[in-house]
């Protein structure tokens, strides 16, 4: 992105990349592909939680120990995790500073509420009896939530990167799209877990 | 220089903040419905229609707004539906082959 100029038009800062066969930004766009692919990648885990869903012939079963009202919460708190980072991506493109990185710690620490969330409930789980290898529903569960807590921790890392980035000034309007690209990573997984809540956890 | 912007959309294409924040209030307002309905015995038979409705209604508002698919070029829309489209085929595909089909067999 050494190309990345910025225009300065009515209302904002809005970084301008290097010209393209497309007329589109190649990194914007080989990122929506990215997210394309982990649409089948997360399909993938979904079908397969589909396929055994009460197939399991001992328990624990999903019925017992599942915890809406707990879930409940962490979705709420991944939902404004991503209104967070929009705010952040907009106050980046106006270059408030201050505000872009208040919004910014605020997705980090909503990121890392829903983790803690995560990991008491899988070690609530483990104590109740439901391992990895205890039955088609322990199998199906961790490793489709599993793999979407390793998706929100590597996007908290990233999104400390950022901050760092912010704090030392190296992240003007002009950089934006940095920020932008990390919001779509963001809201995927954000996505992702609103299809695992409403299939995995309210209907049952 | 950005606070005197006033306009529905600032220079990127993208909604303002207030959008955003409104938003963000349909979304919590869609997941205490989704979780109320869940607790609410005289919807069960309505529960997993009413459910995928509100969860794909999530699912749009924020990859219209949040990810600015609605105010981005057409093209990454392309590239993100058709892999998402073929993702809910296969979903589909195997809950017919491992659970409809089984139950048809024995009936």
């Amino acid at each position: 992105m050494a190309d990345v100029a910025m225009s300065h038009s009515a209302g904002g800062h809005v970084p301008v990349h290097a010209p393209t066969t497309t007329g589109l930004n190649t990194f914007k766009l080989g990122f929506w592909v990215f997210l394309g692919s982990k649409c089948l990648f997360f399909g993938s885990l979904i079908a397969t939680y589909m396929t055994y869903k009460n197939e399991s012939v001992v328990g624990p079963y999903s019925a017992d120990i599942l915890n809406i009202p707990l879930t409940s919460i962490s979705t709420f708190v991944l939902l404004m995790s991503s209104l967070s980072m929009v705010l952040a991506l907009d106050a980046v493109q106006r270059g408030r500073r201050t505000y872009a990185i208040a919004s910014l710690l605020g997705v980090i620490l909503l990121g890392a509420a829903f983790l803690a969330f995560q990991a008491f409930e899988f070690t609530h789980f483990y104590h109740e009896g439901l391992k990895l290898q205890t039955n088609l529903f322990g199998s199906s569960f961790f490793v489709l939530t599993g793999f979407h807590g390793a998706h929100v921790t590597i996007g908290v890392v990233w999104l400390i990167v950022l901050l760092v980035e912010l704090l030392r000034g190296r992240m003007p309007p002009a950089r934006s799209l940095t920020l932008e690209i990390a919001g779509l990573y963001w809201h995927f997984v954000d996505i992702v877990w609103i299809i695992i809540f409403t299939l995995i956890y309210l209907i049952q | 220089m950005a606070d005197t912007h006033t306009t529905e959309q600032h220079a990127s294409g993208h909604p303002t903040w207030r959008t955003y924040v409104v938003v963000g209030f349909i979304l919590c307002v869609i997941t205490a419905v989704e979780v109320a309905i869940f607790y609410i015995e005289a919807l069960a038979t309505l529960l997993v229609p009413l459910l995928l409705v509100l969860s794909a209604a999530k699912f749009v508002i924020v990859v219209l707004f949040y990810m600015h698919l609605r105010f981005d070029s057409k093209v990454f829309g392309r590239v993100f539906y058709a892999p998402l489209f073929l993702a809910v085929l296969v979903v589909i595909g195997m809950i017919i082959l491992f659970k409809v089909l089984p139950g048809m067999e024995l009936s």
